[in-house]
């Protein structure tokens, strides 16, 4: 098979939980015969029919609320947000019934469902087609945020989103869709969920990112191998709940750490891993 | 203009008048004739404003945080639940005890959500319905949700959901009528329209004239009901299911009764609402109505009233014995708080359980 980009990574996995779990529904704008407007879901429609990836009326709050209704009622709604800026009147429904199904209910209830938005900035797009709101979702008690950064980490993690019991918001850094194609063999296989990848092993200082921004991040542990500094790159992957450990072993051994972000600094998860890194005992120095 | 793009209109039921008698010259369903469902119904409304009453008391002695009355919503709720089968599915709002009470909520169940305790959300007979659902007009989209997944499941079921006049104006609401519209969808949208979203009056809501007629404009079949007449609001559920489930579609019912309590007791209606309002809204209450019907057609006398009232006062207290006692004696750990939030727990939320469970122990309240 030829080797695939990170968007097409993710049209994999849906098509591949789609064949294995026909309890697994699509839904979103122009997703159907549009294949949506990045064509995440291109082809599926054909593939699947129309009652298993449906077009939506242009509602957002209805995408939201009713994949929570249909998650505790026995479905596996993968909902799509057209862009990050469009998942906001979805936030009511995340925060306040996706997150607190299963706690509410004492276990009787549950919402297994995925929400994906292409995320970020970078493509000379209008506003609210360029937002990080990765601390805002991490921020919500019940809520997986995963977040790719690569064409197999965009298939194994999408799977193991769709596939676990809980509701998962998947950012997918659109800014990198296309940017690289890697061979991602369709078998099934999931990624875990709720750690770390370290993507490049390095002695001298640790390079924390995720999403779009491990492009640059890996473009500058390069520059810096060429000075005789070897770093030491981790993608998040998982921005909640955040694998804190992988990060401070990591920084234990390299001594210093830098973490880089897209998304506006205040209350982020910089903040948070940098938080992280001082209760593990390193000196944090601000700004970040 | 050159012609009518389209035209519609709202017909209005009532049935039992507030005299307690057939309205004259018109032709009253097969369900005011059945007495047994009517009696069963009847003695519902009555036990549950018998537990309502009780509610407000612990709330007022402490015993309770706050509490949505559902004083006056009596027929509106049980006509709600009495339509619905067992395998359908019910998303409420916070007051309709009268429904769930007939799908087989607990009454400690109640309390104890108003209590603060999520096992009140443990339902052990209706496993399948939502929970209390405070987000105004939030519930309605998650009925439709659900009614989406009996359809593609292909399961002859129905999801119900209610919302009040306040609900009515939001989004949720409206989207969810035109999700019914857009997949054809077996949902059932009550609006119980008691006049009063908290302190702003129906009237500052919109200035359409009827509020079922926000379904017409989304595509639906929309009625509004006299919601005090417990026949018209169980013949109109009746009508609405049997239509889904046979796949004609959604439906809105506006059933129009009266909030005689405060919103919750954590109001006083008082400050905003005259009591010559309050008390003509008593004239018309459902309760009186359906006991003079069931009386006038010799269902139902004094002594079986009696009877009634010493059984549902047993059966409250009862109810509400069991909740003091898990309150006194089985409140949950303050562990508890994680143990619920995902199926398995993260790591994250393992430290800070275990962190919660060691205050705990070292004799921290909780």
């Amino acid at each position: 098979m030829a080797d695939i980009t990170l968007i097409e990574g993710v049209t994999m996995a849906l098509a591949r939980a789609m064949s294995e779990d026909e309890d697994v529904v699509i839904l979103g704008e122009d997703v159907g015969v549009n294949g949506g407007v990045f064509r995440a879901t291109a082809g599926l429609q054909a593939k699947f029919g129309a009652e298993r990836v449906l077009d939506t009326p242009l509602a957002e709050v209805m995408i939201a609320g009713m994949s929570v209704g249909m998650a505790a009622q026995g479905i596996k709604p993968v909902a799509e947000a057209q862009f990050c800026g469009f998942s906001m009147p979805m936030v009511d429904q995340i925060m306040c019934h996706a997150g607190r199904m299963r706690n509410r209910t004492r276990g009787r209830l549950s919402c297994p469902m995925v929400l994906r938005f292409p995320s970020g900035g970078g493509i000379h797009a209008p506003e609210h087609h360029s937002e990080s709101p990765e601390a805002l979702f991490a921020h919500m008690p019940g809520i997986r945020v995963v977040t790719p950064s690569s064409p197999a980490r965009a298939y194994g993690l999408l799977l193991a989103s769709i596939r676990d019991p809980d509701p998962v918001i998947f950012m997918e850094p659109k800014r990198i869709y296309r940017w690289q194609k890697e061979h991602v063999e369709d078998d099934g296989e999931e990624l875990p969920l709720d750690v770390c990848y370290v993507l490049r092993e390095g002695t001298d200082i640790t390079l924390v990112s995720w999403g779009a921004m491990i492009k640059e991040t890996l473009a500058v542990a390069e520059q810096l191998k060429e000075r005789g500094i070897h770093a030491e790159v981790i993608d998040v992957a998982t921005i909640s709940p955040l694998d804190m450990d992988t990060i401070a072993e990591s920084v234990a051994k390299t001594g210093r750490c830098v973490i880089i972000q897209e998304a506006p600094r205040h209350c982020g998860v910089a903040s948070e891993i940098a938080a992280g890194l001082a209760d593990a005992g390193f000196t944090v120095y601000w700004p970040l | 203009m050159t012609h009518s793009a389209t035209s519609f209109k709202v017909d209005y039921y009532q049935f039992i008048g507030v005299d307690g008698h057939p309205v004259p010259g018109v032709k009253v369903p097969a369900v005011a004739q059945d007495f047994d469902r009517l009696k069963k119904l009847y003695e519902l409304m009555v036990k549950t404003r018998i537990f309502d009453k009780k509610a407000i008391a612990l709330q007022r002695t402490g015993k309770l945080g706050t509490y949505a009355s559902c004083l006056g919503h009596e027929a509106a709720h049980v006509a709600i639940g009495a339509a619905m089968r067992e395998e359908d599915c019910f998303a409420p709002m916070y007051r309709e005890y009268g429904a769930q009470f007939y799908r087989g909520v607990e009454m400690r169940d109640v309390l104890m959500y108003w209590g603060g305790d999520e096992r009140g959300n443990d339902f052990k007979k209706a496993k399948h319905d939502f929970a209390w659902c405070v987000p105004i007009a939030t519930q309605c989209l998650h009925a439709a949700g659900a009614a989406l997944a009996f359809k593609l499941k292909n399961q002859p079921r129905v999801a119900v959901s209610v919302v009040g006049d306040g609900g009515s104006s939001k989004g949720d609401f409206l989207e969810a009528i035109n999700a019914a519209s857009a997949y054809q969808l077996p949902l059932v949208l009550v609006i119980v329209n008691n006049q009063w979203a908290i302190s702003v009056p129906r009237k500052s809501q919109n200035s359409a004239a009827t509020l079922a007629q926000k379904g017409i404009a989304g595509g639906l079949s929309s009625i509004q009901v006299d919601g005090n007449d417990l026949v018209a609001c169980l013949w109109a559920m009746d009508e609405a299911i049997e239509a889904a489930r046979s796949g004609q579609g959604a439906s809105v019912i506006e059933m129009i009764t009266y909030r005689l309590s405060d919103h919750t007791t954590a109001d006083d209606a008082s400050r905003y609402r005259p009591d010559d309002e309050v008390d003509a809204a008593w004239e018309r209450e459902p309760m009186i109505r359906l006991r003079q019907y069931l009386t006038h057609q010799g269902i139902w006398n004094e002594s079986l009233e009696q009877a009634l009232h010493e059984t549902a006062q047993a059966e409250v207290q009862a109810s509400v014995d069991d909740y003091l006692a898990q309150v006194d004696t089985q409140p949950q750990p303050a562990s508890a708080m994680f143990d619920y939030m995902f199926d398995s727990l993260p790591h994250d939320l393992a430290e800070q359980r275990a962190q919660a469970a060691r205050f705990e122990d070292e004799g921290g309240q909780h």
